[in-house]
């Protein structure tokens, strides 16, 4: 196999600038400069969607109060599978081209995408219990949705366990590709099969089975999650990038090497 | 074909098979993924004999029953085609109630009366204010006067 780079001159020659940001070395300081503002959109969303969701969206006609946990639910789900694509897609760019940036922010993402999960599945069975009667069930979306934070901590695992990066980044790209699977069988889960989870309320093909105030609550939610998700995960790519190119010149220069 | 150009061919093909695979294995387990059956299922002897398993569907309006200990129930469950009765010993969820979405687990006993050992309360995608669920459901009873009224005047003019 090929370890050869990409050569990012001839790309910023032909005038696709933004290649250049494929570099580490490039990168790391743009992230530093876009981290505080994705902080302060993630915060402006959040108070503004929890706003809506707790004081202005109108009890739920049949839930009650216990729906509310929707604006947390909802987005936490939406950004654990989101995520996980985005990780292959990290995964399979770094496989196919070998670019060092690829594995690093697939390896960033795999955090935060594993807390998405995790709040997803807590969320759903604090909401199950007052709803449904139980906790947990062993229904396909209830288990599918496990089976991807499984994958979220073999990939972890997985990686920690190789020390060449280099290696771990292209058996990390071969796991989050096969579990790439898994996500349509989420989400379709609920329309392929009887399940004790309801369906999608919000969905392309059709207008959404929500009030409009508890819709633009869940929306705002899950723009807060996506700018919290980017925030975070250039955050860590940068600590990354830190730990990985400690030995090289540019790093050295900025005295980031120690 | 250069090496980069391999790998991504390698990557399309691995991902279409194994999405081709995993359509295969799911189709294959389809029965075991089910949550429930519901009682048309259960009719056409789909559901295991002897055994447990759920029964979903929707609690028949009107057909819920207390015992006088207070925590018997029976009612029966209905996908509108077919119908089950069911007995229960237990504590109801809140989103309980008729007309509504259930899942019950336990046996079909030989008398056609399922025995549940657990009651869980699906409910619905739908979210909405009380007084929009209110709008909704008196939408719903004008136009089924007004198709009823319609039937009467049209069987009245022949």
């Amino acid at each position: 196999m090929s370890t050869k780079e990409l050569d990012f001159g001839e790309h910023a020659a032909r005038g696709e600038w933004w290649l250049r940001y494929a570099a580490p070395q490039a990168f790391f300081p743009l992230a530093g400069r876009l981290i505080p503002y994705f902080v302060v959109l993630a915060v402006v969303f959040a108070a503004c969607g929890l706003y809506l969701g707790f004081f202005v969206a109108p009890t739920d006609f049949q839930q009650g109060e216990a729906y509310r946990i929707i604006f947390l639910h909802v987005p936490a789900a939406w950004m654990s599978m989101f995520l996980y694509v985005v990780m292959a897609l990290w995964g399979a760019l770094g496989f196919v081209l070998n670019t060092r940036l690829s594995g690093m922010m697939a390896s960033a993402i795999a955090p935060t995408g594993a807390l998405f999960t995790f709040i997803a599945l807590w969320t759903g069975a604090l909401w199950g219990k007052p709803t449904w009667g139980t906790w947990w069930v062993w229904d396909a979306r209830l288990t599918s949705e496990l089976i991807l934070l499984f994958l979220y901590v073999g990939f972890i695992a997985l990686k920690a366990s190789i020390d060449d990066p280099r290696r771990a980044d292209r058996a990390g790209a071969v796991l989050a590709l096969v579990g790439v699977v898994n996500v349509p069988i989420i989400y379709f889960s609920v329309q392929w099969w009887n399940t004790l989870h309801q369906g999608a309320s919000v969905s392309l093909t059709r207008s959404p089975s929500m009030a409009t105030t508890m819709l633009w609550g869940m929306l705002l939610m899950a723009l807060a999650a996506w700018m919290y998700a980017i925030a975070v995960c250039l955050a860590r790519v940068r600590l990354i990038i830190r730990e990985r190119e400690r030995e090289m010149a540019w790093m050295r220069e900025l005295g980031g090497g120690e | 074909m250069k090496p980069r150009h391999k790998r991504l061919v390698a990557v399309v093909v691995g991902v279409a098979a194994l999405a081709v695979s995993a359509a295969l294995v799911l189709n294959a387990f389809r029965s075991n993924l089910v949550f429930f059956f519901s009682p048309s299922e259960v009719a056409e002897n789909k559901a295991p004999q002897g055994r447990t398993f759920r029964l979903g569907g929707l609690v028949e309006k009107g057909s819920l029953k207390r015992a006088a200990d207070g925590l018997t129930v029976s009612f029966v469950v209905t996908d509108t085609a077919k119908s089950i009765p069911v007995r229960y010993t237990g504590i109801l969820p809140d989103l309980f109630k008729e007309g509504k979405g259930v899942v019950a687990q336990g046996q079909l006993g030989a008398d056609g009366v399922f025995t549940a050992k657990e009651v869980l309360a699906k409910h619905d995608e739908n979210y909405m204010a009380p007084e929009a669920a209110e709008a909704v459901e008196k939408a719903r009873q004008a136009h089924e006067r007004a198709v009823k009224s319609m039937a009467q005047s049209a069987a009245g003019a022949k």
